[in-house]
């Protein structure tokens, strides 16, 4: 009998730190002391903290225990639609953790400091060639961060040209992320309904496009896994009344060395170093969301900015119309390092990452599209949509089936995201996986709708072989329990 | 999730097509969502209520019920004063799934206009609504 | 290439499974006047061995200790990172794992997650913490707009000691949507001036860092006190050097309603500025107003206590536009970070630690003190104070860079009316030999 991916092992229970803490123990080593103590004054003096005390082999077995609850894209597949689970390359980790760059000050004088302003000038012209456009900040901190820029920018671009415009055009296939940036920015988002190929038509745009939008905000390719097709038009029309095209390019790993950002004519964007470059997402960050910008909107990036001088790089907040400041200092250098270190590793064959991006994603849909919905049944880019429209007559929903994939050894898709599908499944195999991966994939999913039309039962009941069942999320959120 | 036949729809009451219904109560209008809104949405976990003395139009956004995955806005089936809200909610959230149109009850409203009563749908019209 | 498995074969059948002859007929639904004409322009690709000189030679072109003697803190500071926390961190369960909304295979991250939050809560004296924010300049702008949020008010006031890029950040986030920031002046001996502020019922909140720029320990109590002869003000506290809490009083316990501020400091590689950890921790009542995620102890259907991502219908992804932030992706891994650093140095553990930091201060203080230099601020500080130096001191500020030695950092850029002012900083890395050496080079 054929052996499966998910199995069952020895899993070690362990409880909170402050659990199986004792008064009196430690896990540090206290530097020598070689100064006198000088004593505080008692107004300011507190009590001593009350956190758990423990000894290091108390820590060390803690933190193990927890970390092999875990699943990881070194564990296993992680096909979450538009999140880019690709492979986090080791070698990555070794150059963020040189110690001339992690005991690095970011307030020395810059002639100190050339080794991390050279990496972060050339990245910045790395992503620009990657993305067509000419100037790029590596402030943010993440994707979201990103986009909240680029709503600045925007605002800013439009009142020093002296227009004060309200509204943004965001499709419904958006990720919350838009519609939450813009708002924070004092925009109104408008929504733009995508037609029934699935992606954003002219006539909608130009219906609802006049001289108090700012801009129109597009994931290309978008949230379905489909290019844009009319996105040159788009832009064409929202340029005409003055507004400017903004891009999340969360799903960028479609189209790297395909399509050039800048040439269809959008005037910004955003990248999430942790999706298509390769740097860990850690369980939920840190991540980086550099934001590349157009010449005309070059004066608004944030400061400080990397200028070069007679082959020596300096930071610059010279700058009158900048934006200002999103980051306490320069962004999420760590991450960068990683991100350049896999741009260079990668050089023009980040093209074929792409290419073989998409050419797994087609070939799961290919595979998987008789076992479950298919809305668009059409060349996708990096990930495809499918919904549990086929198991609805069983009673078994897109949660059942994303729950039972544990028990085969796989994190599960991405579920119900896209809003404009019920019960939304994406799919998004990255570049690493190989086939054979993709195989046993497209089995466990095969035997999962089996599992739905004979046995539904154990899909309800799933996962069974994780350490933990299906959590009871309303008690969480009606009775929070948040700390200790 | 109910089928259709499975929920309850009370006669003596009014719906809105926002599924929030309405009840006369001498001179005053109590109001909740229907059987249909609580089952779509799921367990409530939290209720956000407006504040005594408040008023809105019919129709106006006056608070919100979520669930652990979603929130919902409630509005006005008419328009008035709000008299009294529930505050067995905020400890019991799980009313509003239990007994939607009793103790799950939301919003006491003082109504500008009784008349606005007969704009709601009765039983039958709501239960065509939910079947097309 | 090592990173793509796949092999000519594969290709070839894995586009007759979809019906294609090559890799380019994936992308005909793309239309010609979307697609590059030309290939990318990059370096590379490089080996392994070329990417590893490449990287070394980067590296060596920065000054670092232990050649560079660095005495700086302004919200990056030089603590030692022990060895297990390293290691503990760098598996890969923990650093390869995504968000975790999957909770039966991400027990791991979520229980440590938790444990963050309590510990944060206990270190801090709060009754809730978030899962973190990306840094803490913009958990103070993100705890100022959660002020405006709750009070409907449109005003905040920030002290002018709040780190300097901190407020430009504050000022970034809040003049975007339209609101007002106002900044306090500080008092002749380094703290917050707040006597000036009349009409408090205008501002949505007050925040004040502590110890604050100059290293100065905030009179918390009394400030607070001021800011709550309004009722509904909010009392906003906010740190770059966590530290100190190991041996000063909590915010917490002075009465502040949010706390944030900074964690590198607990277990974080300086890293040039970042990846920081933006920890954010406020008072129950006002948990469905905080940003950022949450993560919950509950359990499953069996019975068996778990943890899980929480309370989410506040964040963007639900309430989209009406979400309490934007915010996504946080820091996940620097907070868990943050809690095994915390794990290791225990209750006990760190007030040692923060004792010996001030007392390396106080050391090196004392010790310019005894060669003349003047300490212009009568406040007790934390790690970091200012030194007023002869106007002659940029020679020897030059020299001492020469010798390898980093003596501060001016601050008369963001103070302009405090000319030859440095802000200086010894914490348990810097040696007493070293300081020594330092102070013998600045003796006239």
């Amino acid at each position: 009998m054929k052996e499966h991916l998910a199995t069952t092992g020895l899993s070690l229970n362990e409880p909170l730190l402050w659990e199986k803490a004792k008064k009196g123990r430690s896990g540090f080593s206290m530097p020598t002391r070689d100064v006198d103590t000088f004593p505080i004054d008692s107004h300011f003096l507190g009590d001593i903290p009350e956190l758990p005390d423990l000894s290091e082999l108390d820590v060390v077995r803690h933190y193990t225990r927890l970390s092999q609850w875990n699943y990881g894209v070194d564990s296993g597949m992680y096909p979450l639609g538009s999140c880019t689970m690709k492979y986090n390359p080791k070698v990555n980790e070794r150059q963020a953790s040189l110690h001339g760059f992690t005991l690095s000050h970011p307030m020395l004088p810059s002639e100190l400091s050339q080794g991390i302003l050279t990496m972060m000038f050339h990245l910045e012209r790395y992503l620009s060639e990657i993305t067509g456009l000419p100037a790029v900040t590596l402030q943010p901190a993440a994707g979201a961060q990103g986009e909240l820029t680029g709503m600045m920018i925007v605002k800013a671009f439009h009142k020093y040209s002296g227009s004060e415009r309200k509204k943004i055009l965001i499709p419904d296939t958006a990720h919350g992320t838009n519609p939450a940036s813009s708002a924070i920015c004092g925009f109104t988002p408008i929504p733009v309904k995508s037609n029934e190929q699935g992606i954003l038509s002219v006539e909608r745009v130009e219906l609802v496009m006049d001289e108090d939008v700012a801009g129109i905000m597009i994931t290309n390719p978008n949230t379905l896994g489909l290019f844009e097709e009319n996105i040159r038009k788009i832009s064409d029309i929202v340029h005409s009344k003055g507004g400017l095209v903004y891009v999340d390019g969360a799903n960028m790993n479609a189209v790297m060395g395909i399509v050039n950002m800048g040439d269809v004519g959008v005037d910004i964007m955003h990248l999430n170093l942790h999706k298509t470059f390769s740097t860990p997402h850690g369980g939920g960050g840190p991540g980086s969301g550099p934001v590349c910008v157009a010449e005309k909107l070059e004066p608004f990036l944030p400061v400080p900015r990397i200028v070069e001088k007679d082959g020596s790089y300096f930071l610059s907040q010279d700058f009158e119309n900048s934006i200002g400041k999103l980051h306490a200092f320069y962004g999420n250098a760590g991450v960068l390092i990683k991100a350049y270190s896999y741009i260079i590793s990668m050089g023009s064959m980040l093209k074929k990452a792409s290419q073989l991006a998409v050419l797994n994603a087609n070939y799961l849909k290919e595979k998987l599209k008789d076992t479950f919905y298919l809305p668009y049944d059409r060349t996708c880019m990096h990930e495809c949509v499918f919904s549990d429209k086929l198991q609805e007559k069983y009673r078994v929903t897109t949660l059942d089936i994303a729950k039972r994939l544990m028990d085969y050894g796989f994190h599960p898709p991405t579920v119900y995201f896209p809003l404009v599908i019920h019960g939304a499944i994406m799919v998004e195999p990255t570049e690493s996986e190989s086939r054979e991966t993709l195989d046993l994939f497209v089995e466990a999913c095969r035997s999962i709708a089996d599992e739905a039309s004979q046995n539904p039962k154990v899909l309800f009941e799933a996962p069974i072989i994780p350490r933990s069942r299906r959590m009871n999320e309303t008690e969480a959120a009606r009775h929070p329990y948040l700390a200790r | 999730m109910k089928e259709i036949s499975e929920l309850k729809l009370p006669e003596d009451i009014r719906y809105s097509d926002d599924h929030e219904w309405a009840r006369q109560e001498g001179d005053l209008i109590r109001m909740g969502i229907s059987d249909y809104a609580q089952d779509q949405l799921g367990d409530i976990i939290f209720v956000e209520l407006p504040e005594i003395g408040k008023k809105f139009e019919k129709g106006e956004e006056c608070g919100t019920v979520e669930s652990v995955k979603t929130v919902s806005e409630i509005y006005m089936p008419v328009s008035g004063e709000i008299q009294a809200t529930n505050q067995n909610l905020a400890e019991h959230p799980e009313m509003v799934n239990n007994e939607p149109y009793t103790g799950g009850w939301m919003i006491q409203i003082r109504p500008n206009d009784l008349g606005e009563m007969d704009l709601l749908m009765k039983k039958d019209a709501y239960l065509t609504m939910l079947k097309g | 290439m090592r990173y793509l498995p796949h092999t000519d074969e594969d290709i070839h059948e894995m586009l007759q499974v979809i019906g294609l002859s090559s890799l380019n007929d994936l992308f005909t639904v793309i239309p010609k006047d979307c697609r590059s004409m030309k290939e990318l322009n990059l370096p590379g690709p490089l080996t392994e061995w070329e990417l590893n000189d490449h990287m070394d030679n980067l590296a060596k072109k920065m000054a670092v200790p232990p050649e560079y003697k660095i005495f700086l803190g302004a919200g990056s500071y030089n603590h030692y990172i022990p060895e297990a926390v390293r290691q503990l961190i760098g598996r890969s369960e923990f650093y390869t794992a995504y968000t975790p909304y999957q909770p039966e295979i991400s027990q791991g991250t979520l229980q440590g997650i938790y444990e963050y939050q309590s510990l944060v809560t206990m270190l801090l004296g709060m009754d809730v913490a978030n899962a973190s924010m990306y840094d803490g300049a913009s958990a103070l702008a993100e705890a100022l707009l959660m002020a405006i949020r709750i009070t409907k008010r449109r005003k905040v006031a920030i002290s002018s000691l709040i780190h300097p890029f901190y407020r430009q950040v504050v000022k970034t986030y809040l003049t975007a949507p339209g609101y007002e920031v106002i900044e306090l002046p500080f008092q002749q001996n380094g703290t917050t001036d707040l006597s000036d502020i009349n009409s408090l019922e205008e501002f949505a909140a007050v925040a004040i860092q502590s110890p604050n720029f100059f290293g100065c320990i905030e009179d918390l109590k009394s400030h607070g006190e001021k800011i709550h002869a309004d009722q509904k003000t909010l009392f906003v506290t906010v740190f770059s050097e966590p530290l100190a809490y190991g041996l000063i009083k909590t915010p917490g316990s002075l009465g502040a309603d949010i706390v944030c501020g900074e964690g590198q400091s607990l277990g974080i590689p300086q890293s040039f500025g970042g990846p920081g950890l933006g920890i954010f921790a406020s008072k129950v009542k006002y948990l469905r107003s905080m940003p950022g995620r949450l993560v919950g102890q509950t359990k499953d259907k069996e019975g068996k206590r778990g943890f899980v991502l929480t309370l989410a219908t506040r964040e963007q992804h639900i309430r989209r536009e009406k979400a309490t932030s934007n915010i996504c992706s946080n820091q996940g891994l620097c907070a868990l970070t943050m809690a095994m650093y915390l794990a290791f140095t225990g209750g006990g553990g760190l007030r040692e630690l923060s004792a010996l930091n001030h007392d390396k201060a106080e050391y090196l203080k004392k010790g310019l003190m005894d060669v003349g230099a003047v300490i212009p601020f009568d406040t007790p500080t934390f790690n970091e104070f200012v030194v007023k130096f002869p106007p002659d001191y940029k020679i020897t500020y030059n020299r001492l860079l020469k010798k390898k030695i980093v003596a501060g950092i001016s601050i008369s850029s963001f103070y302009p009316e405090l000319a030859d002012h440095y802000l200086l900083c010894a914490t348990e890395t810097n040696s007493r030999e070293d300081m020594d050496a330092f102070i013998q080079e600045v003796k006239p």
